[in-house]
């Protein structure tokens, strides 16, 4: 079977070595891209639309799982969404996630009867796609990525003990004390996090991720990669022509997309 | 409910010791009895010298032991050191020897009816004697539990850091990373992949070595351990990684705690450069100025902004260093968001680690 893929992983020998694999197991397959760190493969993954993906977990920059989540996000809606192969050396927690999920990944040190297996299941998923009609509506793979995703992005700990009250932000010469209780918005922005009350914006430099296990998670919802919200400064949630949700909040002028990750959070009761 | 309100009052982890230690104490009083209806008779019956030996002991070590625990807080006393003697727990100690001496004594009179402090008109030495004997015997309790108690904690620690030490060592992540390169080098360069069996061997068994003894070794073989782990390192992440190490011939015979640097340059990999797209470089220098030694390991990776959290490889160093050296070396660790880390260490130059 003729098919694309990408190869994403940090280290240049074990990349290469897959590739080799690869080529044994399925000789038909095309290497389109091998790239070395998350942000490139969801460039080149929108770029190339490969239909397989193997990502590795551990990579600088964003990490294969934020990757995955990214794509999930960008990947437009008339494309199929890619089979996504997780690789990992030593994740017991993922690993834990995949096998709950019974999706595939491959452990490091690559094995080629391993190897083999999953290209089965990889080949069993694009000919079963390929036998039903182009605009059926369920796309398998990309709901099956997402709930994946949902178990392993879902925060590993519980929150902290002592959750965060107030909010300390350089302005110039001073530090300015923003109470949590008046926040309505954490928008991740570049190498900052915008805090947004009804009336003021503020910068600070934790990052998002270390922001949220501070945070009230039943006050406060992630409902993308980078904002998280105040559940009761929600106003209403509207779906596009392609499925897409936004939020618009009470005090505040902007929409905000939801990422397809966190979509179920919103449905009528 | 019960048991959370146990658990407040006394922790969970202190409660086996306390109830030893009333075991211990118990054991004792009635030896203490029974000495002195052997030695006096005429004043001591056997029941009366044990009820107020029971009553005396179990007074002061209610007060010496599980109430230290209670009002740990007050004391200034921190889980699992309930022993520390501090400028509180002292003056507590001596108050509550003599206050448990009072309640047992009066607790004996009361069922007894006697009044030992009639005593203090009629036989002012025996009273004197009496309450001596029962302070020294206490103070020697306290200094008893005191010691075994600090050395258990101790004991404890040092067995926990070794742990730890060799759960970073040999971190999943590393070592199969590690094995999943040496599989493909097996395959394609088999040259290279003996070069990184033996690097990978050599520090396996530095890095068990290190976790099973103390001493020192010279900088020379600290910098081979460095060049070891480094060299995997840059097998798995190929151009990514730049490394210079720099040790003047000088120093190479100067004695240092074996791996002090291993955590360092650990940190560096896996805090700055694995983080950072485009790698970066390692440096690790050794320098002798104005009789100290200074040792820096400087990386150009991510780097962080503000107070850093100390993670277990610093605070590892930081206390080796002054098991080693006491308040004679030092570690600074100064950083910036995108522009990397650098930890320095001052050390007294040629000086035999203790």
């Amino acid at each position: 079977m003729n098919a694309t893929a990408l190869i994403a992983e940090d280290e240049p020998l074990l990349a290469a070595a897959l590739q080799a694999e690869l080529a044994r197991a399925w000789p038909q397959l095309q290497i389109v891209a091998t790239v070395g760190h998350g942000a490139a493969a969801v460039e080149q993954a929108l770029a190339l639309r490969p239909q397989v993906l193997f990502l590795d977990i551990r990579m600088p920059g964003q990490n294969g799982l934020e990757a995955a989540a990214e794509l999930a996000d960008e990947w437009p809606a008339d494309q199929a969404f890619p089979a996504i192969v997780f690789v990992t050396a030593y994740d017991q927690y993922a690993l834990q996630a995949f096998d709950a999920q019974a999706v595939d990944y491959l452990l490091k040190p690559v094995q080629a009867e391993r190897l083999a297996r999953t290209v089965q299941r990889v080949q069993a998923l694009l000919a079963q796609r390929a036998s039903v009609p182009a605009n059926a509506p369920a796309d398998s793979p990309l709901e099956t990525t997402l709930a994946q995703l949902r178990v392993l992005l879902a925060p590993a700990a519980p929150a902290r003990a002592e959750p965060l009250r107030v909010i300390q932000a350089g302005v110039g010469q001073q530090i300015r004390l923003v109470p949590v209780d008046e926040v309505i918005v954490f928008e991740a922005a570049d190498k900052y996090v915008r805090v947004l009350t009804a009336d003021s914006e503020l910068l600070i430099r934790t990052p998002l991720k270390e922001l949220l296990p501070q945070l009230d998670a039943s006050v406060f919802w992630q409902v993308h990669r980078g904002t998280v919200v105040r559940a009761s400064a929600i106003h209403s949630v509207q779906r596009d022509e392609a499925g897409r949700l936004s939020l618009q909040l009470r005090q505040r002028p902007e929409r905000w997309p939801v990422s397809r990750l966190y979509a179920p959070r919103f449905r009528a009761m | 409910m019960p048991t959370d309100t146990a658990t407040r009052w006394l922790p969970a982890d202190s409660r086996r010791g306390v109830w030893r230690r009333a075991l211990i104490v118990w054991a004792v009083a009635a030896v203490i009895a029974l000495l002195q209806r052997a030695f006096d008779p005429v004043h001591h019956p056997l029941g009366q010298a044990l009820l107020y030996s029971y009553a005396i002991s179990t007074a002061i070590w209610a007060l010496t032991d599980p109430l230290r625990i209670v009002l740990r807080r007050w004391l200034h006393l921190q889980a699992p050191h309930y022993w520390a003697l501090n400028a509180r727990t002292v003056p507590y100690l001596l108050v509550a020897v003599v206050l448990g001496y009072g309640i047992g004594v009066s607790l004996g009179d009361a069922f007894t009816g006697r009044s030992t402090w009639a005593l203090l008109q009629g036989s002012p030495g025996r009273f004197w004697a009496v309450l001596l004997w029962s302070l020294g015997i206490s103070a020697g309790f306290l200094f008893f539990f005191y010691h075994r108690e600090k050395a258990h904690a101790l004991e404890k620690l040092a067995t926990e850091t070794r742990l730890k030490l060799l759960e970073s060592q040999l971190e999943p992540h590393m070592l199969f990373n590690t094995l999943a390169n040496l599989r493909v080098l097996i395959g394609v360069d088999p040259a290279r992949a003996t070069a990184m069996l033996d690097q990978l061997n050599d520090y396996l068994r530095a890095t068990l070595a290190a976790s099973r003894r103390e001493g020192s070794h010279t900088l020379a073989l600290e910098f081979q351990r460095l060049r070891d782990y480094l060299g995997l390192m840059s097998v798995r992440m190929g151009e990514r990684l730049r490394c210079t190490l720099d040790l003047p011939d000088e120093l190479a015979t100067h004695p240092v705690p074996p791996l002090l640097l291993q955590p360092l340059v650990e940190n560096a990999i896996r805090h700055g450069l694995e983080p950072s797209v485009a790698g970066g470089d390692i440096t690790v220098s050794a320098r002798g100025v104005n009789g100290q030694l200074l040792i820096t390991v400087q990386d150009t990776g991510v780097g962080f902004d503000g107070p850093q959290h100390p993670g277990f490889g610093l605070t590892q160093v930081r206390e080796r260093l002054a098991t080693a050296y006491g308040p004679q070396a030092r570690l600074d660790c100064t950083s910036a968001a995108g522009q990397g880390t650098l930890v320095t260490l001052t050390l007294p130059l040629q000086a035999t680690p203790a």
